[in-house]
């Protein structure tokens, strides 16, 4: 892929995400791959003077990925779209649509995954340590 | 203060396509702005999981009828990329001389737009007229007004012969007089500076961090055009961004009017520098392999992430239209401007929910 790409986990992507702020990046947006049954991958992806640089994070559907919406504002609109069609869950989202920017409420399965919604997915609350780490930036 | 929500949309007399803006108002001035998105989402996105990657460009074409042939060409340099393909030269200067005419028919119709936000209703006019004059072109030159449905992986399906060479740029000079005439009452008008200069206000640093794309970027004084990755044909041209510093619906105006005459010169360009040769390479095989190709449409970047595992469809296509990136400006710039204001402001990101949702 052009440009650099780096592997990071959930535990530092809001310290990665900082450090490409401070270096003056520009979030470009995230894409998100089906690549398991649970499993997402989420690419972001960064620009400064037209290069390119990309994250990649193994995300599960089972654990809440932390927004980097406090940190790239921008961020909030790709956030709850990989929400809304890959049924992954962000925390600290600046605008949260709950699953239902593109999707209405009643949907049971999304165009990247099939799941049961008969249970109205619970709101998030921001991680203490991430919302603090974010804060830091 | 009496504070309340008014929906600003979907159906509204500016909006030529649904989009909702939950406006929260204490008397006429706007304190927050709120999306509401999915009136006409498709899924195209998905699509491509059963659709070779070949009938892809067709579908691409079609995320959006005004920027059809940037979408094809986004899409089908990420194929190029993730295949080694080489396009021969005269399918870049000819992918070049087709966006460029989409970008000035692009333009035009967002001034006439913009224009009838205010109600101008004669400039609306004058400048649709104007823009018919490029569809003619495009379709002479491809069989279709909007379109064209010429690009494919490897290069191009149709091409120019020297006749209509001569005739586009004619063509063209006609265009570029008639928008001279036009340009002082974009310009200069009281009633048009009255009712854009100085609304809806963004700053360099804050179009740097809310991830501003196109002409709303460049009237903030930001001097970024993908087109300067040299994608296309477009190194071997000669042309720099077009950019104002004011930040305001004004400045992106200028930028717009700006970069028609910038489409005009670099479609003279292509025309008087086009080689000959092939107009197509021959595709072999599957992709196999990941890429994220960018390329600047009217509205601003357009980004497309392809993933193929060596089958006959692909297993990803993430778009990312300019829209969707200029969304979050939006939100930024409704709060603290006038209840009344709200329809420039809106047209002045050139919003096209057709993008937005794929």
């Amino acid at each position: 892929m052009n440009g650099n790409t780096t592997t990071v986990e959930v535990r530092n992507l809001l310290g990665e995400a900082t450090r490409l702020k401070i270096d003056g990046y520009r979030l470009v947006t995230l894409s998100g791959v089906n690549t398991g049954p649970d499993q997402v991958e989420i690419l972001y992806h960064f620009d400064k003077d037209l290069t390119l640089v990309h994250l990649r994070l193994a995300a599960s559907r089972e654990a809440p990925v932390p927004s980097i919406s406090p940190i790239y504002p921008a961020a909030f609109l790709a956030e709850n779209e990989i929400q809304d069609l890959f049924h992954i869950r962000f925390h600290g989202l600046v605008i949260d649509y709950q699953g239902t920017l593109f999707l209405p409420r009643e949907m049971e399965s999304t165009p990247f995954c099939r799941y049961d919604r008969s249970e109205t997915p619970r709101p998030v609350s921001p991680d203490p340590q991430s919302a603090k780490s974010a804060g830091g930036a | 203060m009496r504070t309340s929500v008014i929906p600003f949309g979907p159906q509204h007399p500016v909006l030529p396509e649904p989009l909702q803006l939950k406006l929260t108002v204490e008397d006429e001035v706007i304190t927050e702005a709120v999306p509401a998105l999915g009136y006409v989402h498709r899924g195209l996105e998905a699509l491509a999981q059963n659709r070779d990657f070949h009938q892809m460009v067709q579908v691409t074409e079609r995320v959006c009828g005004i920027c059809s042939v940037l979408h094809a060409i986004c899409y089908c340099q990420g194929l190029e990329d993730i295949m080694g393909i080489t396009v021969p030269p005269r399918a870049r200067y000819l992918r070049v001389i087709w966006g460029e005419l989409l970008r000035l028919h692009s333009h035009l119709l967002w001034m006439g737009l913009f224009a009838d936000s205010f109600g101008f209703e004669s400039l609306f006019m004058q400048l649709w007229k104007i823009r018919e004059r490029v569809l003619d072109i495009q379709e002479a030159t491809t069989g279709n007004r909007v379109i064209s449905g010429t690009i494919r992986v490897g290069g191009v399906s149709r091409d120019m012969d020297a006749r209509q060479v001569h005739w586009i740029a004619d063509q063209l000079t006609w265009v570029a007089h008639q928008v001279r005439q036009i340009e002082p009452v974009l310009r200069e008008d009281f009633t048009i500076r009255r009712r854009t200069e100085g609304k809806g206000v963004l700053t360099s640093a804050q179009a740097r961090e809310l991830g501003a794309v196109g002409p709303v970027l460049r009237a903030s004084g930001i001097a970024q055009d993908i087109r300067q990755t040299g994608y296309a044909a477009y190194g071997e041209l000669d042309f720099e961004p077009v950019t104002a510093t004011a930040g305001d619906c004004h400045a992106r105006c200028m930028v717009r009017l700006g970069e028609i005459d910038q489409s005009i010169d670099l479609i003279h360009q292509a025309l008087d520098r086009l080689p000959g040769g092939d107009i197509r390479s021959e595709v072999r095989g599957r992709p196999q392999g990941e890429t994220l190709m960018r390329v600047e449409q009217p509205r601003g970047e357009v980004v497309y992430y392809i993933r193929a595992d060596g089958g006959k469809t692909l297993s990803r296509v993430r778009i990312r239209t300019p829209t969707f990136a200029n969304i979050p400006v939006l939100v930024k710039l409704l709060p603290g401007i006038f209840l009344s204001d709200v329809p420039v402001v809106v047209l002045s990101i050139d919003p096209c929910v057709s993008c937005l949702e794929r």
